[in-house]
């Protein structure tokens, strides 16, 4: 703890918070106190539960059990203006500006108390000011569209906007992934920042997965997994092998490995060029695409399906189908019944001069039904009555009873139980088997390591390919952050 | 990159230039044009127009739609010249209750998510509807204040000029400069963190509506002040050429990017296209052919400078 | 309980009750005189609003955003260039119906080709053409009104088996609309569309392409109902489509039909077509004038907009 401030009551404390969504729980009973002066390291991998934690700070979500304190008293009704009364900031990964507005303009929108005459003038200083500080040399204009700005000008205005002061002074800033689009002399600014502002009384919550970043720039680290902190050090405990270790699980992927197949010999079935590594599939391969979430696995299905599926006349044989993730944003036709949903994809072989035969329709849905155990009374039902998993299982079943021989999947097991998962893997291998390939977006470590091979995203861009006994979660983490030799 | 027009500027450039070229294809077509009485000639039909336009891309900025826009100016005209003309008290009172009907449809349509489109189309019958119960034969009579203002002599320049100037600027100064004017664009562009910020997203859209609302007032009452009389359909061409004129103005269906003083200039450029065509002695069947012609070669355009304007960023 | 279930389940079956009871209240003033010509007069002049409401139809199932504004203009261009090139012989009549069937196609393409190459929503893009065809169709007309040939107007005048011929057509129109939308796989991929683009294009449906060829079907039955509708009225008015524009998406939101997409009927255009002309004649039983009717018939619009939100939550 520090001991450079005499009362040293933290600026925001949560205590035993727990949080689940559906089946999923997000957070398993977390405690953590931030004091004024000092920045916390956040670390952990895909679904640790580091966004859920910067909710509850924030004010965003409200824990279902546990409590969240202030100055050393406990706050009812915490909220998002709550938390910006205390001088709670947050630059999120996604942008929240207004591109249509000019910088100063978006600064009046976060200012509330901005308002009257001149206010443009005040919000150019504060905007202006704050940039020069953290940013000097940076070159934005109050006056300039946000929509205009590159990427990492953006991002600066977004920081330059958190630790900006118009009436109430920032107390705890939560940077998530602050530097992903800023080159590495303006991440140092940044950084430099950072410290700065910490000496000063301020503190932060600071989350990358450049992790020299982090064991430079914070005092404190907690490393995350499953929902609850698994590690917490001074930075000096750690280097980028102990927080990899702390981050990782105990071998357990290592017991779902399936042996090693050698396909050498099978044809090549998809290959792509991007930046970094060349993607390439075989015939009856389970390839994985791993790494951080975000970081361009979920841009690289969309261009597979994209450069592959007619956009203007249907394919007389589809060579791909797609599984998603997200369900309700493309995956699920929310209005359908289930046996719409599934047969969406494969009509093309039930169709006889352009109507459907509904008999061979319902025959199909039928005997999928029985394959994969979906649960339902009728197929008639609408899908929304189905739960999540099941409604994932409609999904594999729309892929799965395509003729197409690739099958990519947006990481489609997000939030369902540990028993369809189960039934899920055991079809994949048998589909893999009679020579299906699949290409499989995970962001659980236990997935991934069901793969023959896996690559790594960083940042957009393959940076790894795993083979065989290669694929193992230290390799993969060692590949996922960046600058563990750096 | 060092030298950045600000994209406000660039946004006005194509308009601009095209109302530029038009224009001096109209003078050296008609050198005659170009006189106090030619000018006002040529843009007299704009200002309602403008109004009108000012009207719907204040509803366009929190990315809704009005298609009830011709029939409510319709509405506002019919009764500038039956009750404004009248009893002037109770006439402004319904004008005043019409604004606040705009009001309320904003709250409506946000409070229960409605398709502003479909809302505003059943709201278009209601305004006709009223319109046709008050004057259910072309008829009445303009207010002398509102035939005053609309047939003034300024000295130099001419009063369609004058006002289209004013409500160029009117509309800049509440829309681009004001407070409120950056909290409607805002819900246009990111409501989410408008909200976030703590906002009420509700009382922008409302003030959006009604403050549509009053343009459209203004735009019926100018339009009776040309014409002297009214009908109940005098101005259900409206609808539409508000929608374009927003559009070739450089404003956007959705993203909350407006601008009226493009907007006023696509008013302007909607209104000179007939003209243009009459003195090119083409038939003035095509006159409406050629605002649908300009709206897909400045939609074209500006496709092109989106492009280039990317490219040039990507670099 | 039961029936609360199938009503909401079926959304089409308000706009045919409503029709049903502004029928009998209408009849009811007359004491039963004319109720056979009531009906007959609801028939004919529903049929056109159904035939240019399907094609509408089509358009806004397919999701938010899509919309024909184009309607009018082109039934006024696909009915005065077709009386112009029959010329009231009877021996033109089919080469007639080619060319403003030709016309609707050639708009449908000239519609999909704005939205797509320039990128605007198809609002726009339709507004635009729709200013162009009806400069075109201005231009062609020219003044004149040129008679239909004597057959075609006998034929859409008349009826058989005491009903319309002009209901029959439409009813034809609607059985066809009724067999893609339920039956066909273009009708499951308009459907799957209309609820999520997203998840119709990674579920392989070709989404150009189908959305093309429903502006194409708006446009064609647009044209078909232009000619029609210039037959039965005794020539090309330049006006004859305006009130279509509205009445169009009128029918198709009465109909149940949800304007998020996703969702349609086609029996629910005929009851609401039925409905908002037979409220029209009560009214004028009544004695109440046109004003009355037009408000009235946008409250119901806006009523119907209001509850059928309330039915589901919609995505922003």
């Amino acid at each position: 703890m520090t001991h450079k401030t005499a009362p040293a009551h933290p600026i925001i404390e949560v205590e035993d918070a727990r949080i689940s969504f559906g089946a999923v729980r997000a957070l398993d009973g977390v405690s953590l106190a931030i004091m004024p002066g000092e920045c916390v390291g956040l670390v952990g991998h895909n679904g640790a539960g580091k966004s859920t934690i910067v909710n509850v700070i924030n004010g965003g979500l409200t824990p279902d059990t546990g409590r969240v304190a202030s100055n050393g008293g406990a706050l009812e009704r915490y909220g998002i203006n709550v938390a910006r009364a205390h001088g709670v900031r947050c630059v999120f990964q996604e942008l929240s500006l207004c591109p249509n507005l000019t910088v100063a303009e978006n600064v009046r929108i976060m200012h509330r108390n901005l308002g009257g005459a001149g206010w443009r003038g005040r919000a150019r200083r504060i905007i202006g000011e704050s940039l020069d500080r953290i940013f000097p040399d940076h070159g934005i204009d109050g006056d300039e569209t946000v929509g205009t700005l590159s990427i990492a000008e953006r991002q600066m205005v977004e920081i330059a906007m958190a630790f900006s002061d118009a009436g109430t002074p920032p107390r705890l800033v939560i940077l998530d992934e602050p530097t992903s689009s800023l080159d590495a002399s303006l991440a140092r600014q940044m950084l430099t920042h950072v410290r700065r502002f910490v000496e000063a009384g301020g503190a932060v919550i600071f989350i990358s997965h450049i992790l020299h970043e982090i064991l430079a720039t914070a005092d404190r680290i907690i490393v995350m997994k499953d929902g609850r902190i698994v590690a917490e050090r001074p930075a000096g405990g750690f280097d980028a092998n102990s927080l990899f270790e702390a981050m990782g699980s105990v071998a357990k992927g290592a017991a779902a490995r399936r042996q090693n197949r050698d396909l050498a010999a099978a044809p090549i079935v998809l290959r792509q060029t991007g930046s970094g590594l060349p993607f390439t599939a075989r015939e009856g391969e389970i390839v994985g695409l791993a790494g951080l979430s975000g970081h361009g696995q979920t841009e690289m299905l969309l261009k597979l399906h994209a450069l592959r599926s007619g956009n203007w006349r249907p394919r007389r044989d589809p060579a791909v189908a797609f599984v998603a993730g997200d369900r309700r944003l493309n995956g699920i036709f929310e209005l359908w019944s289930i046996l719409k949903n599934l047969s969406v994809a494969s009509l093309g072989d039930l169709t006889r001069h352009g109507l459907v035969d509904e008999k061979a329709e319902e025959a199909r849905a039928e005997s999928w039904k029985a394959r994969i155990e979906i649960r339902t009374q009728s197929m008639a039902n609408p899908v929304l009555s189905l739960s999540g998993g099941n409604q994932q299982k409609v999904l594999f079943a729309r892929a799965l009873s395509t003729r197409a021989p690739v099958v990519l999947m947006d990481d489609p097991m997000r939030g369902v139980d540990v028993g369809t998962k189960q039934e899920v893997y055991r079809i994949i291998r048998s589909e893999a088997e009679a020579g299906r390939t699949f290409v499989w977006y995970s962001t659980e470590m236990e997935e991934v390591c069901l793969c023959d091979r896996v690559y790594v995203f960083r940042e957009g861009a393959i940076v790894a390919e795993l083979d065989g006994d290669e694929v193992s979660e230290k390799n993969i983490l060692a590949a996922s952050f960046q600058g563990a030799a750096a | 990159m060092n030298l950045r027009l600000p994209s406000e500027t660039v946004r006005l450039l194509i308009p601009a230039l095209s109302l530029t070229a038009l224009l001096a294809a109209v003078f050296w077509l008609q050198p005659r044009a170009m006189s106090y009485i030619g000018l006002n000639l040529l843009f007299n039909l704009a200002v309602p127009i403008a109004l009108a336009t000012i009207a719907q891309m204040l509803i366009m900025a929190v990315n809704n739609l009005d298609l009830s826009m011709g029939a409510f100016v319709s509405f506002v005209a019919c009764v500038a010249a039956t009750f404004l003309h009248d009893t002037p008290l109770l006439g402004w009172l319904i004008l005043l209750a019409a604004i606040a009907a705009y009001a309320a449809l904003g709250v409506i349509i946000h409070l229960r998510d409605l398709p502003s489109i479909v809302v505003t189309l059943g709201m278009s019958f209601v305004w006709t509807g009223l319109a046709v119960l008050l004057l259910p034969a072309p008829g009445g009579q303009a207010p002398e204040w509102a035939r005053w203002l609309m047939t003034a002599k300024p000295p130099l320049v001419p009063m369609a000029i004058v006002a289209s100037i004013l409500i160029a600027l009117v509309g800049h100064l509440i829309v681009m400069r004001s407070s409120f004017g950056v909290l409607v664009r805002g819900v246009g562009g990111n409501e989410r963190s408008v909200e976030r910020a703590g906002w009420s997203v509700l009382a922008a859209r409302a003030g959006a509506y009604g403050l549509a609302g009053a343009f459209a007032v203004a735009a019926g009452i100018a339009l009776v002040g040309l014409t002297t009389s009214a009908d109940a359909n005098i101005a259900l061409r409206y609808t539409l050429l508000s929608i374009a004129g927003v559009i070739l103005g450089g404003g956007e269906f959705v993203g909350g990017r407006v601008s009226p003083i493009g907007a006023v200039i696509g008013a302007l450029t909607l209104t000179l296209a007939g003209s243009f065509l009459s003195f090119l002695r083409i038939s003035p069947d095509w006159q409406i052919g050629a605002q649908g012609a300009i709206l897909v070669i400045v939609l074209a355009l500006r496709l092109l400078l989106n492009r280039l304007e990317n490219r040039e960023r990507r670099r | 309980m039961k029936a609360v279930h199938l009503l909401a389940a079926k959304p089409w079956i308000w706009s045919w009750l409503a029709a049903a009871v502004v029928w009998t209240a209408t009849v009811a003033v007359t004491g039963g005189a004319g109720a056979f010509g009531l009906t007959q007069a609801a028939l004919t002049f529903a049929a056109f609003s159904v035939i240019v409401g399907t094609g509408q139809m089509f358009v806004i199932t397919l999701g938010p955003g899509n919309i024909d504004l184009s309607v009018p203009a082109t039934m006024t261009l696909a009915g005065t260039v077709a009386l112009k090139l029959m010329n009231v012989d009877n021996g033109m009549i089919a080469p007639g119906l080619v060319v403003a069937l030709a016309i609707g196609i050639a708009v449908g393409v000239g519609n999909y080709g704005l939205i797509k190459l320039l990128r605007i929503p198809p609002i726009i893009a339709t507004l635009a053409m729709s200013f162009i065809v009806q400069s075109a169709a201005i231009w062609t007309n020219r003044g004149l009104r040129i008679k239909p040939p004597s057959l075609l107007a006998e034929f859409t005048t008349s009826s058989t088996f005491a009903i319309p011929n002009m209901a029959i057509v439409a009813l034809l129109v609607a059985v066809i609309a009724w067999v893609l939308l339920e039956k066909s796989l273009y009708g499951r991929w308009i459907l799957a569309i209309g609820q999520s683009m997203a998840a119709a294009r990674m579920a392989g449906i070709p989404v150009d392409g189908t959305r093309f060829a429903t502006y194409v079907l708006c446009a064609v039955l647009a044209a078909l109902c232009g000619y029609l509708l210039a037959c039965f009225s005794g020539g090309a008015a330049l006006n004859m489509g305006a009130e279509y524009l509205l009445m169009s998406i009128a029918v198709v939101v009465i109909g149940g039909t949800s304007v998020a997409g996703g969702d349609s009927n086609v029996p629910g255009i005929w009851g609401a077509s039925l409905f908002l002309f037979l409220v029209v004649s009560m009214l004028n039983t009544y004695g109440l004038g046109a004003g009355f009717r037009l408000i009235m018939t946008g409250l119901i619009i806006i009523g119907v907009i209001v509850v059928a939100s309330g039915r589901r939550a919609r995505q922003p």
